[in-house]
């Protein structure tokens, strides 16, 4: 491979040469070739090794682990680093996953040596404090959501909801309902609903959405029988709409005996608002890493604590949090527990911590103040470009997020992927496209309440501007984009076909899988 | 709101644009009776100072790990963490990007990846490694499933050795599943696995170290397992053994899942952890959670893209290998890190010190009248078996300052065998100060117990 040396194009949207990359910007070296096996970047004394105890398991493979001195390492993450787009350097319009601001102060109390330094089993005695922070945060998450219990230990929204779908699954066989094997999920549901509940041998039965973007109840009501185990429903739904028939919703289903399994991606729309309770939902995931501004950190980890209603709230795994005289007890084990539990130890406590200590900041004012704002901006971005962009479902106020399908771009040769791609040449991270499935070419946007009025202007412009060139037929523009980031568009089709997922001495070449 | 960027002036210049009346109307489709219909009793939003001292007296009711001699082990270890990896695990551009679903940005955290999965796939002696799962735990579960895709059987069996959190899990993912076999705790190294395996089996669990400290003997597993057509999925619970044993992949492992915490993570009261696995290349296409592969641009210049996402639940929904949508990703980059700061001589040096103040640990409660070490191997953990129950002499060390260990029946209530069992585990960060101390403390509380 070769260092590309070419500046960055000072103009923007100009469909030249190639210019990945800059002087700030350089490629970085991998690992393996700049380090080696003699270098190490701690000091750490040599023992004589005692193999009394060893049983003749002693490693003979060599590990071959490349190391790095400690200024090494800090250039190599360093300039990785700056290869990265983040929430620090711009925003990510990214719908559904509700990128929002990360506070600084969550990442400090996080690292206090009495929340990160305490071991998951050592004594109740040891950690009162970890267990009064579970057990207030356990009380914010109750009083947003207005339900009667919640599982803490979820590692992310899939696990809570694999949590939940368990929950109901256990909840059913107790009251001889096994027999019960279908979910109903709506047509624009995430691709982890389906999938959670194919994980537990149900069989996904589809609910067509109305033309107007909601979930239609005679639908609903129509494919309920003795069969359906539960809904699994996303509300606000992804295309950034309520669902305004979700009581009846509810009620239907809960008089055909099933359950509904609220997918709470979207609570940062109504957190503080609208509590999901009152609508009846049974069981519904928080994603701590959006709604309450745990950060994503690449790619996890994240925290899916799961809310319960009364009829499931017997079904809740182990541990959770209670009170015992005058102080507070962990339960690790419950007799004849349905559940049991769904991870070791007790769940993401540096996400708690870091959640807890963002709800407080904000307070419960705040976070309906967030909530409106959130909403205020989806709707600000949806009016600023509703004249240039079609919205499919006009009939209601959008929630958190505005959906777009690709219409304007209709006989221009760009797709809504080289659309998006040349919002990266503009310092804006992609929206969320061809999603939800069930519009065409969909780019959904959710600004988030973090976001400024200005930035809010300045990607509006950005987007009419974009549009504008894409029919004035400017094409290259968006095929060829991005122009101006660290990589141009990535051959993914090889990446897929032949697979190199590990680093091999260019002498070894690699083999291609299968 | 320090958080909040508008001014109230800002909110109605942009409701105007809009053209609402007010913010309620944006809130329209919300059934009336679940619009702001209650009060919301929550404290209001506090200044910065205020909500830092309240958590700080929260964190000051816990018993933190470096307060004293610290002796707890069973699963999640305390391992010093170099001062780099927490200051660039900070840096905005690793803590704050999205998952790298967008690679022309995302390079970082790719390339990370794709170092990160080579790290693991040498450290297991397997050929690839995937981009991290939740938690060793969840990642035994995980391998579990994977195993019966891989060989189309059912049966699948748990070492007595397992740690009980990791085969609870299991079993809540498999709910009620007869094929299911849980061998009973073996605290002694002993146990029928072998035996078990029949032709219908997919896969035999392994951990070693196991629970209670004792090195597995892998190789005859792998062989047992193969003679049957079946899978050896070895679990780890300490990747820093790996400094010093041998590569599970280089005994005959099929999956390899461990935990990953004690490289670059802190102990975090159990999460967030790190889940590390590494199969076999003819597998990665039944192998849950991402991938991140090399590829090339359209410049032809090197870069990483997330791959073979045909796996996955956003592409596949219900046919995914699995639903699972996260990974651990800024665990994983401080565990990347750590490992290129150790480099092969440093992580050879850190598994031997553990090891040395394991046995250190071990000769010194030998000397303790009335403890019994049941290990003849460990790497550094191990289990003693005390002449009374063990929960509440930990409980009465933890007053006296000392975290002395994990009684077992922690874990396993109501298992009358197991109640005298302490397992304790020695670090590169255990001194002889606290062993002495550990050692003394014991003897005093054994004593006082009517030895």
């Amino acid at each position: 491979m070769s260092m590309n040396t070419q500046g960055r194009p000072t103009g923007t949207g100009s469909a030249g040469a190639a210019a990945t990359g800059s002087a700030l910007l350089p490629n970085e070296p991998l690992l393996f070739e700049i380090g080696d096996t003699d270098h190490s970047g701690v000091d750490l004394p040599d023992v004589d090794l005692d193999v009394s105890f060893l049983g003749g398991f002693e490693r003979q493979t060599p590990l071959d682990l490349a190391g790095l001195t400690e200024p090494e390492a800090m250039r190599h993450y360093v300039r990785l680093s700056r290869l990265n787009h983040s929430i620090d350097s711009g925003m990510y319009p990214l719908g559904s996953c509700t990128m929002k601001h990360n506070p600084r102060l969550n990442e400090k109390i996080a690292r206090l040596p009495g929340f990160s330094d305490i071991h998951p089993l050592q004594p109740i005695s040891t950690v009162q404090g970890a267990l009064e922070l579970m057990n207030q945060l356990s009380h914010w998450l109750l009083t947003l959501t207005n339900t009667a219990a919640v599982a803490l230990s979820p590692k992310a929204g899939a696990h809570g909801e694999l949590l939940g779908m368990m929950a109901i699954k256990a909840a059913q066989e107790a009251a001889g309902q096994a027999h019960r094997t279908v979910v109903l999920v709506p047509e624009s549901a995430h691709g982890t609903n389906p999938a959670t509940a194919a994980f537990l041998g149900y069989t996904v039965k589809p609910v067509p959405a109305k033309a107007d973007g909601t979930v239609d109840v005679e639908a609903v009501k129509a494919a309920l029988s003795s069969e359906v185990a539960a809904i699994m429903l996303t509300n606000p739904n992804t295309c950034g709409l309520f669902e305004p028939q979700v009581i009846e919703i509810a009620q239907a289903v809960h008089d055909a005996g099933a359950f509904f399994y609220c997918d709470g991606a979207n609570f940062n729309a109504i957190m503080g608002v609208v509590r999901p309770g009152d609508l009846g939902i049974d069981a519904m995931h928080i994603n701590l890493h959006k709604t309450f501004s745990t950060p994503h950190g690449g790619g996890g980890p994240g925290a899916g604590p799961v809310v319960l209603s009364e009829a499931l709230a017997p079904f809740a795994p182990v541990p959770f949090v209670r009170r015992a005289g005058s102080g507070l007890e962990l339960v690790e084990h419950v007799e004849g527990s349905a559940l049991g539990r769904v991870t070791a130890f007790h769940g993401q406590m540096g996400m708690y911590v870091r959640a807890f200590t963002y709800m407080l900041s904000h307070g419960g004012d705040g976070l309906a103040q967030a909530a409106e704002d959130a909403v205020l901006n989806a709707n600000y971005v949806k009016a600023r470009l509703d004249h240039i962009f079609s919205v499919p479902f006009p009939d209601y106020p959008t929630m958190h997020e505005a959906l777009f399908d690709d219409s304007f771009l209709r006989d221009t040769g760009v797709s809504t992927l080289d659309f998006a791609k040349a919002l990266i040449d503009e310092g804006f991270h992609p929206m969320t496209m061809y999603f939800p499935l069930v519009v065409h070419g969909a780019m959904l946007i959710e600004p988030t309440e973090s976001e400024s009025k200005q930035t809010l202007d300045r990607f509006c412009d950005v987007m009419a501007e974009l549009a504008q060139d894409a029919t004035n037929g400017n094409k290259e523009r968006f095929t060829a984009a991005p122009m101006r980031a660290p990589r141009r568009r990535l051959d993914e089709t090889r990446a897929a076909r032949q697979p190199v997922l590990t680093w091999e001495k260019p002498n070894r070449l690699p083999k291609a899988a299968e | 709101m320090r958080y909040l960027p508008h001014s109230a002036h800002e909110r109605s210049e942009m409701l105007g644009v809009i053209g609402a009346a007010d913010i309620e109307a944006l809130f329209s489709a919300v059934p009336k009776s679940a619009f702001k219909s209650f009060e919301l009793a929550l404290p209001s939003h506090q200044p910065e100072f205020r909500v830092e001292a309240y958590m700080r007296t929260l964190a000051g009711k816990n018993h933190a790990a470096g307060d004293g001699p610290f002796f707890v082990g069973a699963g999640a270890y305390r391992h010093h963490v170099p001062a780099t990896v927490d200051h660039l695990i900070q840096r905005s551009e690793w803590l704050t990007a999205y998952t790298p679903y967008q690679p022309e940005i995302s390079q970082g955290t790719l390339q990370m990846l794709f170092e990160f999965q080579t790290q693991v796939a040498r450290i297991t002696g397997m050929e690839v490694a995937n981009a991290s799962l939740y938690d060793g735990s969840t990642a035994t579960a995980e391998a579990v499933l994977m195993a019966r895709r891989l060989t189309k059987r059912n049966r699948i069996v748990l070492s007595g050795g397992l740690h009980p959190h990791y085969r609870d899990v299991v079993r809540a993912y498999l709910k009620d599943d007869p094929d299911l076999v849980c061998l009973a705790s073996s605290p002694e190294g002993q146990g029928d696995l072998l035996s078990q395996i029949d032709s219908g089996t997919a896969a035999i669990v392994v951990q070693t170290p196991d629970f209670y400290g004792h090195l597995r003997d892998l190789k005859s597993a792998a062989e047992a397992a193969h003679a049957q057509g079946a899978l050896l999925i070895v679990v780890i619970t300490e990747i820093v053994s790996l400094g010093l044993l041998e590569a599970p992949g280089a005994l005959g492992a099929d999956i390899v899942v461990a935990e990953g915490q004690s490289i670059g993570n802190a102990l975090n009261f159990g999460g967030p952890y790190l889940g590390l696995m590494a199969t076999r290349r003819e597998f990665i296409r039944q192998m849950p959670g991402r991938l991140c592969g090399e590829t090339v641009d359209a410049d032809g210049v090197r870069g990483f893209v997330l791959t073979l996402s045909t796996r996955e639940q956003h592409i596949r929904r219900e046919k995914a290998t699995s639903n699972i949508c996260t990974n651990s990703g800024l665990c994983a980059l401080a565990f990347s890190i750590h490992m290129a700061l150790l480099g092969e001589s440093g992580f050879v040096r850190l598994a031997r010190l553990n090891h040395a103040n394991a046995v250190k640990l071990a000769r010194m409660l030998g000397t303790v009248p009335g403890i019994e070490l049941l290990n003849k191997t460990f790497f550094n953990e191990m289990t003693i078996r005390l002449p009374v129950p063990a929960a509440p002499v930990v409980e009465m060390l933890a007053q006296a300052g000392v975290l002395a260990g994990v009684p077992v029946s922690r874990l396993e209530p109501g298992n009358a065998e197991v109640e005298n069992l302490l397992v304790l585990a020695a670090t590169e960060l255990t001194t002889h100060a606290d062993i002495e101390m550990l050692a003394e403390c014991l003897h005093a509380a054994i004593g006082e117990d009517g030895q």
